[in-house]
């Protein structure tokens, strides 16, 4: 064990220009990663679970909820909830109805705005169900809108996509990019960390020689060679993660959460886990490539 | 000890054998000569008892394993019971002859306390008491290869196997060399050694296998170099 660890030490420093440059290229390419996964994140949260499904959304009065066809003071009735939905079934530009219940409403808020401070704000009874449509022709949503909105017991009315689609847009090009540029960066990764070894098996072909003739196991040819390139992953996924953490902290908590107040954003849950994943790539993206280096230029 | 069973190499892409039948008992505590031109098989012969090839035809066993069907993951065992000394001595240039032989018990996982005690004692044995911190390059070149001769056998191996031992040695140096064979062998090792030197065949009277293009052309007790 101690001479695994020894030798580990010594390869990292023997080839500390190698080691560098796939630390380097690890620590750029997962933050690559980690960004990809982070505008994944964004999109996901502020799409919530009802984005790709539906295009309308037909909330329904509560109590203590003021504006469009409720009757102050009081929530929609049960017969009003057929009617709208019988009426939004009727509608041939309809495809599907779908109930959102208070109940299914409060969770979802609860998972969107798990680390925001307006968590609390609403509880399940003030929270508002609603009616969610899913239109035959998505480009077709006007008239649909309108009649639901003239329908007694509606609050409100609304149809997303033509909002929040250019965000989405931008979202997904940083989330492709960022995601391209750091397979191509990880692919780099993977090849030098190959040729590292193979340089490193090289220069001490002596000594192998000597230690596969004496009879030393593979196991102990080969740990020192993993260990190394785990320790130069794991630096590169570690340098990541901080990269990826202060990215969030400066641009979005103190900056984007800010400024722009009228989406959710992402926080510091999305951020630890992209950065336990950008980990976890680390150490695959390390391991295996050693794996297979060393088992073609350390034949035993 | 060792058998070659109607044993075949022929190595990837060449069409002559390097090997052709060959059918060799080696016992127990032997030692032997493996005479024969350069490329009359002998190094290939070596290293099929190394597992470093596998026959193509034939069946070799090795202290009592058969190679042909042994795991990979399971030569490393088998070479701890074979020590290999080689023409050009194989050290370590950045290690001291002490380090040198320690190396072989260390890469092996044997315990510090028991490297501390073996070790001098197997530098002792060569004729090297006193010369553990020198390098390598301070020695001479039969001293170089005594310190080989502790590395191979400082595990105590069953068999010890000498590839040209006295190639790079003045005639005067290989009696040395070869008087420390002698005594290894007469702790029951087997010893095979590979040669061209026949002046020592001669003086040494062992058992003789003469290989040429690749068959057993002699199986000889006591025998000499040449076709007596």
């Amino acid at each position: 064990m101690r001479h695994t660890l020894r030798e580990t030490w010594t390869g990292l420093r023997r080839n500390l220009t190698m080691t560098i440059a796939v630390i380097v290229t690890m620590w750029v390419s997962l933050s690559l990663f980690g960004a990809a996964l982070l505008a994944n994140q964004q999109v996901d949260l502020v799409k919530g679970k009802w984005y790709d499904k539906i295009e309308v959304s037909v909330f329904l009065c509560v109590p203590n909820v003021e504006g469009g066809q409720c009757t102050s003071g009081d929530g929609a009735t049960q017969a009003q909830k057929d009617n709208i939905r019988k009426v939004l079934e009727a509608n041939p530009q309809v495809q599907e109805v779908y109930y959102e219940s208070k109940h299914e409403a409060y969770e979802e808020y609860q998972r969107v705005y798990r680390d925001s401070p307006v968590k609390d704000v609403l509880t399940e009874s003030t929270i508002q169900d609603s009616f969610r449509v899913k239109l035959s022709d998505p480009q077709q949503y006007l008239g649909v809108v309108e009649q639901a909105k003239s329908l007694p017991g509606v609050q409100a009315v609304l149809d997303l996509h033509p909002v929040l689609d250019p965000l989405f847009m931008w979202l997904n090009a940083l989330k492709w990019g960022t995601l391209g540029m750091s397979v191509l960066l990880l692919v780099a990764a993977a090849l030098q960390i190959g040729n590292t070894i193979r340089m490193a098996a090289f220069s001490r072909r002596r000594e192998l020689g000597i230690m596969r003739l004496v009879g030393a196991s593979n196991a102990y040819i080969l740990t020192p060679f993993l260990l190394e390139s785990l320790v130069a992953g794991l630096i590169g996924g570690l340098l990541a993660s901080g990269t990826l953490a202060l990215g969030v902290y400066f641009i979005i908590i103190r900056k984007a959460a800010t400024s722009i107040t009228t989406i959710m954003w992402i926080g510091w849950h999305q951020a630890f886990l992209a950065m336990a994943a950008v980990l976890v790539v680390s150490i695959l993206l390390s391991v295996l490539p050693a794996f297979a280096a060393t088992r073609r230029y350390l034949k035993v | 000890m060792i058998t070659f069973d109607n044993v075949t190499k022929i190595y990837e892409g060449q069409a002559k054998p390097a090997l052709r039948g060959v059918n060799v008992d080696i016992d127990k505590g032997e030692f032997v000569f493996l005479v024969g031109q350069s490329g009359s098989g002998k190094s290939t012969f070596i290293r099929l008892i190394l597992r470093e090839y596998r026959p193509t035809k034939g069946i070799i066993y090795v202290a009592g394993k058969d190679l042909s069907t042994l795991h990979s993951w399971k030569v490393p065992a088998l070479r701890r019971q074979i020590g290999t000394v080689f023409q050009d001595f194989r050290l370590l240039p950045g290690k001291t002859v002490y380090e040198n032989v320690a190396f072989a018990l260390q890469v092996i996982g044997r315990p510090t306390r028991e490297i501390k005690k073996v070790v001098p004692e197997t530098l002792d044995l060569v004729g090297l008491s006193g010369k553990g911190k020198r390098m390598p390059d301070e020695l001479s070149g039969g001293e170089q290869q005594r310190v080989a001769v502790a590395r191979a056998f400082v595990n105590r191996p069953k068999i010890l196997i000498a590839d040209e031992p006295t190639g790079n040695l003045d005639p005067a140096t290989s009696v040395g060399i070869m008087k420390l064979l002698d005594r290894i062998n007469r702790t029951g090792t087997t010893v095979i050694m590979a040669t061209h030197d026949s002046t020592i065949v001669d003086q040494m009277r062992r058992r003789v296998i003469e290989l040429d293009a690749g068959a057993v052309v002699r199986d000889q007790r006591e025998g000499v170099y040449g076709t007596a």
